[in-house]
C-alpha cells in the first residue's frame, strides 16, 4: 500500500477550503490521473500527498508512514523517497540546467557532496542521460532563464526523474508544452513509471491525454472526489457534471450577420 | 469618484500613509532646528569660503605623496580586514536569523512556526545590539583597550557591521523567491543544501552589491575613526587640519573620491557577472 487518506481536508489560510474529506487509496505501482476545474484542488490534493502540506484534519499514510506523526528529520527522509513535479518548475533563474536536474538528489546527498556539486557537477552523465529521455540533453549547460516554459518543465521532470523517487507526483507536467511533445513526455514519465514500479500520480487538465496514458481516473471539484473509476468507463455525462460551469456565460453572438465575403485559402 | 464601478480599496489607506508621512515630517523640520537662511548670511560665508579656499592648490610634493599612499593603504587595509571579520560572524548570523531557512515554513505557506520564531529573536537582538552603538563609540573604547592604532578600527568596524551584515542578509534571504527552496526541502533536502541551491542564486547579485557598498561604507567609516586614532587617512586629515594645511586635506578628500569611485565600478563589474 502507497498511498491512503482518509477524511483529509485542508484549508488555507485565508479561509478558503481547497479539499473536504478526501477518501483516496492508491496501491503501489499504480499510475493515477487526477481531473478537474481549474481551481478544484488538483494541486493541493498533489501538495498534501507529497507531504508538502499538512491536512487541516483526516488522516495521511504515505509509503507505509504517516508523515506528520514524524521527527522532521524523519520526514525529510521520507520526503527524499517523494518526488513531485510542479507546474511551474520553480528554478532559480541563473541556475545551470545540469545543476537544477542534480539538485534532485539533495535529499539523498551529504550536505558536503552538496556543496562539492554546487562547484563542479558530480554526474553530468546522469544528468544527461534525465535529460536526453526529454530530448533537451543539448541546453545542459544553458541557464534556467535561457529557456521557455517548456523546455523548463521538462527541466523539472528530469530532476524528478534523477531523483528517482518511489512515489512520483506531478502537478500539470505538460501544460506548456505542445501537443506532440506532451505525449512524448506523459509516455516517458509513464514509462519510467512502470519499468521502476513506481506510483505515479498526475493532474492534468487535458482529458484525451489523461484517458489516454491512464488506467485510472480521479474526478475533483470543489475539493470533493466526484468520480474515481477506470478510464474505460468515463463517459461523457460525467466529464459534463464535472467542468459544468453556471458562472461562465458565453458572450452574446453579435445578432448582425455580417455579410463579408472571407476568402479561405 | 466613489462609485463601485472605479473604486480601489486601497486609495483610502494610501491617502492617509501620505497625510501621516506630511504630519510627522513637520515636527521632524522644527526638532532638528534646520534653517537654511543661516547658509546664506554674509559672514558664514565669508567662514566657509577662507576654509574651501585654503583647499587650493592639492599638495602633490613626494614626500606627500608617499604618506598619503601609506595611510591610503591602511585605510583599506582596515577596511578590508573590518569586512572580513564582521562577514565571520554576519554569514552565520543572518543564516540563523532569517525566515528563509525554515522548514515549517515551507509547508505552512512560508510562516514558520510561533516556537521557531520565537528563537530567531536572540539572534535579532544580538544583532540589534551590534549595529546600534556607533562604530566611533566602539573605536574610542577600543583604542584605550589596544592603544593608538588600527587595531582599534578594525574591530569597530566588525563589531558595528556585522550587526549591519546579519540583519540586511537575513532580510535578501526572505526577499526573494521562496519556492525553489520550499520545492528542495519538500523533495527531502537538508536546510543548507535548500539555501544554497534555491536561495543563494536569485540572491546573489543582491548580496554582491551590499557587501561592495558596506566595503566603501567602512572605508568612510575608518577615516572617521581615524580622528580619534584609529589610524589611516582619517588621522593624517585630522593633523593636517589642526596645522591648517588645507592644501593636504584637499589632495586627501581627492584620494577618497578615487576610492568611492573604485567601489562603484568593481560594484558594477560584480553585478554584471552575477546578473
Amino acid at each position: 500500500m502507497t498511498l491512503r487518506l482518509s477524511g483529509a481536508s485542508l484549508s488555507h489560510g485565508n479561509g478558503v477550503h481547497a479539499l473536504r474529506g478526501v477518501d483516496l487509496h492508491i496501491a503501489a505501482g499504480e499510475q493515477v490521473a487526477i481531473i478537474g476545474p481549474s481551481g478544484a484542488g488538483k494541486s493541493s490534493l498533489l501538495n498534501l500527498l507529497a507531504s508538502a502540506l499538512q491536512p487541516s484534519s483526516g488522516e495521511i499514510q504515505l509509503l507505509g508512514e504517516q508523515p506528520w506523526q514524524l521527527s522532521s528529520s524523519q520526514r525529510q527522509r521520507l520526503r527524499a523517497r517523494i518526488g513531485l513535479v510542479h507546474q511551474t518548475p520553480p528554478l532559480p533563474a541563473r541556475q545551470r540546467v545540469v545543476t537544477a536536474v542534480l539538485a534532485g538528489k539533495l535529499g539523498q546527498w551529504s550536505l558536503g557532496k552538496s556543496l562539492l556539486n554546487l562547484l563542479h557537477p558530480l554526474d553530468i552523465p546522469g544528468a544527461r542521460r534525465e535529460l536526453a529521455k526529454l530530448d533537451l540533453a543539448d541546453k545542459l549547460f544553458a541557464q534556467c532563464q535561457q529557456l521557455s516554459g517548456g523546455q523548463l518543465q521538462r527541466v523539472g521532470i528530469a530532476r524528478v526523474l534523477y531523483q528517482a523517487p518511489e512515489l512520483l507526483l506531478a502537478d500539470e507536467p505538460v501544460s506548456a508544452m505542445d501537443p506532440v511533445l506532451a505525449e512524448h513526455t506523459l509516455n516517458v514519465l509513464c514509462r519510467h513509471a512502470e519499468q521502476h514500479g513506481v506510483t505515479l500520480v498526475a493532474s492534468l487538465h487535458a482529458v484525451e491525454l489523461a484517458l489516454a496514458h491512464f488506467p485510472r481516473i480521479i474526478g475533483l471539484r470543489d475539493g470533493q472526489i466526484l468520480f474515481d473509476r477506470p478510464a474505460g468507463e468515463v463517459g461523457q455525462a460525467q466529464l459534463d457534471a464535472l467542468y459544468a460551469n453556471e458562472q461562465l456565460l458565453s458572450p452574446p453572438t453579435p445578432s448582425v450577420t455580417l455579410s463579408l465575403q472571407i476568402p479561405r485559402c | 469618484m466613489l462609485n463601485r464601478d472605479t473604486r480601489d480599496p486601497a486609495a483610502l489607506p494610501r491617502l492617509l500613509l501620505t497625510l501621516l508621512a506630511l504630519v510627522l515630517l513637520w515636527p521632524g523640520i522644527q526638532l532638528s532646528e534646520l534653517d537654511l537662511g543661516v547658509l546664506l548670511q554674509a559672514d558664514s560665508q565669508s567662514e566657509m569660503g577662507r576654509f574651501v579656499a585654503a583647499f587650493w592648490p592639492p599638495t602633490h610634493d613626494a614626500d606627500f605623496l608617499q604618506l598619503l599612499l601609506d595611510a591610503t593603504l591602511q585605510t583599506l587595509a582596515i577596511a578590508t580586514a573590518g569586512m572580513a571579520l564582521a562577514l565571520l560572524l554576519a554569514i552565520p548570523a543572518s543564516l540563523l536569523a532569517s525566515r528563509a531557512l525554515s522548514l515549517s515554513a515551507a509547508s505552512l505557506g512560508g510562516r514558520p512556526k510561533p516556537l521557531a520564531q520565537l528563537l530567531r529573536w536572540p539572534v535579532r537582538g544580538l544583532l540589534i545590539f551590534l549595529r546600534s552603538v556607533p562604530e566611533i563609540v566602539w573605536a574610542l573604547l577600543f583604542v584605550r583597550a589596544v592603544g593608538l592604532g588600527p587595531t582599534a578600527g578594525v574591530l569597530a568596524i566588525a563589531i558595528t557591521y556585522s550587526g549591519m551584515l546579519g540583519k540586511v542578509y537575513a532580510e535578501i534571504f526572505e526577499s526573494v523567491d521562496q519556492r525553489p527552496a520550499h520545492a528542495l526541502l519538500q523533495a527531502g533536502s537538508g536546510r543548507l543544501a535548500a539555501f544554497v541551491y534555491g536561495i543563494l542564486p536569485n540572491a546573489a547579485a543582491e548580496l554582491t552589491s551590499y557587501t561592495v557598498y558596506r566595503w566603501e561604507c567602512a572605508i568612510r567609516a575608518s577615516v572617521v575613526m581615524g580622528f580619534v586614532g584609529a589610524g589611516g587617512l582619517g588621522q593624517q586629515i585630522d593633523l593636517s587640519m589642526r596645522m591648517f594645511a588645507g592644501g593636504e586635506v584637499a589632495s586627501m578628500l581627492l584620494t577618497f573620491l578615487l576610492l568611492v569611485l573604485l567601489a562603484d565600478q568593481l560594484s558594477r563589474v560584480l553585478r554584471r557577472r552575477l546578473a
